[in-house]
């Protein structure tokens, strides 16, 4: 059991897009074992800095450290990464995607994929661009959590899907996710998801204004996740 | 299952009474081996270290104990399930006086309230 063993360290991290910040002075420490929920509103910084994590974005100030390594190619190794966007060429099939995994990933479970995708109805062989954004968010989600990696970051996984394809979605991540590795998920459906979270993140302007075990602060403020969210955001 | 949870209480402590209301009802037998925790936190749709944490207070009340390579099991002690359960049921009694009262019935009132509904039958 690696449970409870530093993931990921972020030290001092600030990032500036020309005059406006989008990360002040971020500190954060995360272990390995946990479901996080990364919770904020629009350009509050989230996407920026889960791009910073997978090595999307390389021009920063501050540290960050995946397992001691420096986002690059060897933490790219480490992390299951799914974009808020659908980077598939509408050509393609889930089959062909898959073979790309395959040779991409040595971490990816092909049979595990192709359970997960027929499990969630979808056909290896139908083509991308005969499917619904639902459906592209699904099969995304599939290729992602059937690799084994040490982190899992999920940015947005459940926006265009339906309430009820949601519960299953979610109940996907749990029955998928290997408790050795940490899952962080961002997300503006809180009230739907924070039963599988164990600890929250709040970012508000750039900075992380509430971390913390999940149970802990229900119990404190006597509020669901959702209500404090939307105090703390109150517009 | 998904919904099941009040959003505004701690997950665990819901897991926990449930799991006492299982085991009082005899849902889960006296002795009897629980699932790994990876497995119930699915079949509960919560995250495993909320099912963990559940799991180490139920251990605390005693009513689950741990052997160290095998598993978790119900407690064999009838003695404290009988405990747990009068402690329950007298809360349950406890809130029903303390709705009752701020309705503005007296205690004689409630009685007797009670007592017509069951000569009627309790519904259900």
């Amino acid at each position: 059991m690696t449970k409870g063993k530093e993931l990921i360290k972020i030290t001092d991290l600030t990032k500036k897009y020309k005059n406006k910040t989008a990360l002040s002075n971020v500190n954060l420490q995360l272990e390995s074992g946990h479901i996080i929920g990364l919770l904020g509103p629009n350009g509050s910084g989230k996407t920026t800095l889960i791009k910073i994590i997978t090595g999307v974005i390389k021009d920063y100030k501050g540290t960050v450290a995946i397992e001691g390594n420096k986002p690059g190619e060897k933490s790219k190794a480490l992390v299951s990464y799914l974009p808020d966007t659908s980077y598939f060429s509408s050509w393609m099939t889930p089959s062909d995607m898959i073979s790309l995994f395959k040779d991409f990933y040595s971490d990816f479970d092909e049979k595990k994929c192709i359970d997960m995708l027929h499990k969630l109805g979808l056909n290896e062989n139908q083509k991308i661009k005969s499917m619904s954004k639902g459906m592209i968010e699904k099969f995304q989600l599939c290729l992602v959590m059937s690799r084994n990696a040490k982190l899992y970051i999920l940015d947005e996984p459940i926006g265009g899907v339906d309430p009820a394809a949601r519960d299953f979605i979610l109940d996907t991540i749990l029955t998928n996710y290997n408790e050795d590795a940490t899952i962080i998920m961002s997300t503006h459906l809180i009230s739907d998801v924070e039963r599988i979270f164990d600890t929250v993140l709040f970012l508000k302007d750039g900075e992380i204004v509430l971390q913390g075990d999940i149970d802990n602060i229900r119990e404190s403020e006597g509020k669901s996740i959702d209500e404090l969210f939307r105090e703390v955001f109150k517009c | 299952m998904a919904n099941q949870f009040q959003a505004n209480m701690p997950i665990y402590l819901q897991l926990v009474d449930q799991f006492k209301h299982r085991i009082i009802s005899g849902e889960l037998k006296v002795g009897s081996k629980l699932e790994s925790v990876r497995d119930l936190a699915v079949q509960f749709e919560v995250n495993p270290n909320t099912m963990q944490r559940a799991l180490a207070e139920l251990e605390r009340d005693g009513l689950v104990y741990s052997e160290r390579t095998s598993g978790r099991y119900i407690t064999k002690d009838k003695e404290s399930i009988n405990k747990m359960r009068e402690k329950i049921a007298q809360e349950i009694i406890e809130q029903f006086i303390e709705k009752m009262t701020s309705l503005g019935f007296s205690i004689q009132e409630t009685l007797e309230l009670f007592q017509k509904k069951i000569e009627e039958g309790v519904s259900k």
